[in-house]
């Protein structure tokens, strides 16, 4: 699947999570930018994204993502679905 | 059905799920059928917050208009519920409340609840939650010594009863307690039940210890690790999520968790179900009785479906022993719908048990209406159980407010589906919850625990039943399954197709009897089968058949009291055995010198023959209660 297809998808799942039709992807998309993205949601965010695409981020990579654009990196590198 | 979080008893979401709770929280006139029917799907954590959302917006609107419960629900938690309190009010909608969550800062317990001005308890909830984890209350790493293991549950247990006593006598609410879900990772394996300091059996200890020393009469309890359990320990617990987060769970488990909450509240709050309406043909039964008839309908007879439908009886009649109301609603003549309960020896629930029976071919809609009015009790107490999903569509479209669980097509998944609905939550078991069991079941089943010294005192203690009976139609699958499987108490194994048994039935030289045997533990069932050939003198046995699971219980002297009765007053004069060896009847090869029967002769194959002359016979005394059953229905009354 390429990169544009994933970010429709993860796109999707930011909606969703965060109640908000009108959000848009961008790389560099962060959570301040996004009504409704806090820590708790950013939970359910994250667990929203490995179901959608079939796999588990592990204690590291959650810690570290600074913006939405890398968490489409690990998802391009461990997708299965 | 393979997520362990699955709640497979509710419809899953319509793909339209989140407009349709959009356009309620947004309308001016919100539907409360629509909202009902919403709730009662299977939601995620985000449809919950949707829904969630709703309520808060419509509050007035479910309160006063459509008379749901409002009821203001503090958390106080060693660890993060933030998510719990967001599934909460979707969740309640499910169960008629309109839960206000009031949740304390993370960690905040002792503060919040033992200081009488706190945010907290200036907003008066009217139950407070307790969370605790078990890293919190200091069972996280093993104590080597009892001592020091003992000494770490008792800091435990009195560091909740303490917060315990501040929701009650400062905060002034409702406590509801939780049981703490174990670890899933042992520090020893096995052992860890074994060592009082490892983590889990801390754990568990200090459950035991939480309803003996910490619940008050008034206080509720949900038992989260029951629950963790049935998820399965692995799949609760997460590790990074604790981490992260500190979630005691999964949020995967939330959606699951918050119902079990909602239950205890609506139970503690009158919204429990009252009464299980349920269909007959493929629900209480496999096949149509009034197409299939009395011996074609799967019930019991060791079938896997037959079982199935028997268990689901035997549940059906544990929640009416506990005071659940049951009544039937059934698209039958009513006449056809009663002959298994009057005449199919198999059938556990009996038409007393019934409050209200319905059969007729009018929708079910209307007899559920009928059934609530007669019992006056409302359509939102009722829970209605069918295998016909274009019935439960109907009802869940024409009365939103019943309870419909969504079935497989394995009538061996109904008694799961409906058990973990948890419809009948209960809270407590009342004196009158007692005194209702006790009417219901004065001689049923006392199992008294007495000690007892020899075997003669052991069959007594059983209160053993057995029902004797000719060969007739309604016993005849069982029979010939009997005939055709028994190996071992089988003195000849002469197998006989259904038919050839069904021919015996009138069979004038024929002499046969079907045996079941109950006893306090239970219904045994058919457990022997007795075909003798009559002659004018002489009485001959063709087959003698016993289920080995009730060796020693004397049933042989009952079938040869019985079978000698039978034959003086015939006027014959002696009883002829034979018994034929195979490889696997060497259980029986004296079956006959043990009943007083003399050895007359061998036979070429390695048999015996033998005869008992019926002067000389007198019946003993035998342990159990005996009902000649002419017709089956006395069976099932005696079992």
């Amino acid at each position: 699947m390429s990169r544009e297809e994933n970010a429709e998808r993860l796109c999707e799942v930011m909606r969703d999570v965060f109640d908000n039709e009108d959000l848009e992807y961008h790389d560099s998309l962060i959570a301040d930018e996004v009504e409704g993205w806090d820590s708790l949601s950013n939970v359910r965010f994250l667990i929203a994204v490995e179901k959608e695409f079939g796999f588990r981020f592990n204690s590291g990579e959650i810690d570290e993502f600074k913006n939405v654009g890398e968490v489409l990196d690990v998802i391009g590198q461990r997708a299965t679905r | 059905m393979n997520n362990p979080f699955g709640m497979t008893w509710l419809l899953a979401a319509p793909i339209d799920f989140k407009e349709r709770a959009k356009a309620q929280a947004n309308s001016a006139s919100p539907n409360e059928a629509e909202a009902r029917r919403l709730a009662a799907c299977a939601l995620d954590l985000n449809q919950l917050g949707i829904l969630g959302k709703a309520v808060g917006k419509q509050k007035d609107f479910f309160v006063i208009k459509a008379g749901f419960t409002p009821l203001k629900l503090g958390i106080v938690a060693s660890h993060t519920m933030d998510y719990l309190a967001a599934a909460l009010p979707g969740t309640g909608l499910r169960h008629s409340l309109v839960v206000d969550v009031v949740l304390a800062g993370y960690g905040q317990v002792a503060q919040q609840v033992l200081d009488p001005s706190s945010d907290f308890a200036a907003q008066r909830p009217d139950c407070v939650l307790l969370a605790f984890d078990y890293h919190a209350l200091g069972l996280s790493s093993v104590r080597l010594r009892r001592d020091d293991a003992d000494q770490a549950v008792s800091a435990a247990i009195d560091h909740v009863s303490s917060m315990a006593a501040g929701i009650r006598d400062i905060v002034k609410a409702t406590c509801i307690l939780q049981t703490l879900v174990p670890p899933s990772d042992p520090v020893f394996g096995s052992l860890d039940a074994r060592i009082p300091g490892s983590p889990r059996a801390m754990v568990e200890r200090f459950n035991v210890r939480l309803f003996d020393e910490v619940a008050k009469q008034n206080d509720l309890v949900v038992d989260v690790a029951f629950l963790a359990s049935k998820v399965g320990l692995d799949c609760w617990n997460d590790a990074r999520g604790w981490h992260k987060a500190k979630l005691a769970s999964s949020l995967d488990a939330i959606p699951l968790y918050a119902d079990q909450i909602c239950r205890v509240l609506g139970a503690a709050r009158g919204k429990a179900r009252k009464c299980l309406v349920t269909d007959l043909d493929n629900t209480l039964w496999g096949g149509v009785i009034g197409d299939d008839g009395l011996d074609g309908i799967a019930l019991g007879q060791n079938s896997a479906v037959g079982e199935a439908h028997v268990a689901l009886q035997r549940f059906l009649l544990d929640l009416r022993r506990r005071g659940v109301i049951l009544a039937v609603c059934s698209k039958n003549e009513d006449v056809t719908a009663r002959i298994p309960f009057r005449e199919h020896p198999e059938m556990v629930l009996k038409e007393d048990h019934i409050a209200v029976f319905i059969a007729n071919w009018s929708d079910k809609a209307n007899n559920l209406r009928e059934i609530a009015a007669t019992l006056n009790i409302g359509t939102d107490s009722l829970v209605f159980l069918d295998d016909n999903p274009v019935e439960r569509g109907q009802v869940r479209q024409v009365l939103p407010e019943v309870a419909v669980p969504e079935l497989t097509e394995d009538p061996a998944d109904y008694i799961s589906l409906l058990a973990n609905a948890g419809y009948f939550e209960a809270i407590a078991l009342s004196e009158e919850d007692l005194a209702r069991a006790d009417l219901y079941h004065a001689n049923a089943d006392r199992v008294s625990l007495q000690k007892v010294g020899n075997l003669e005192e052991y069959l007594c203690s059983l209160h053993m039943v057995a029902t004797l009976s000719p060969f007739k139609a309604a016993g005849r699958i069982r029979i010939a399954q009997l005939i055709n499987k028994s190996n071992q108490f089988n003195l000849t194994t002469r197998r006989y197709s259904e038919s050839e048994v069904e021919a015996f039935e009138n069979d004038p030289l024929k002499f046969c009897l079907q045996v079941r045997l109950a006893d306090r533990f239970g219904d045994n069932g058919m457990i022997s089968v007795v075909i003798f050939d009559k002659k004018q003198d002489e009485w001959s046995c063709d087959t003698w058949l016993m289920s080995c699971r009730v060796l020693g219980r004397r049933v042989e002297e009952l079938v040869l009291a019985t079978v000698t009765e039978a034959a003086r007053r015939a006027g014959a004069k002696r009883l002829k055995g034979t018994y034929i060896p195979t490889k696997k009847n060497g259980i029986v090869v004296e079956h006959f010198a043990k009943l007083g029967f003399a050895r007359t002769g061998d036979l070429p194959d390695g048999g015996t023959t033998w005869v008992l002359d019926l002067a000389d016979y007198v019946a003993p005394e035998l342990p159990m209660q005996i009902v000649n059953g002419d017709d089956f229905s006395s069976v099932t009354d005696a079992a």
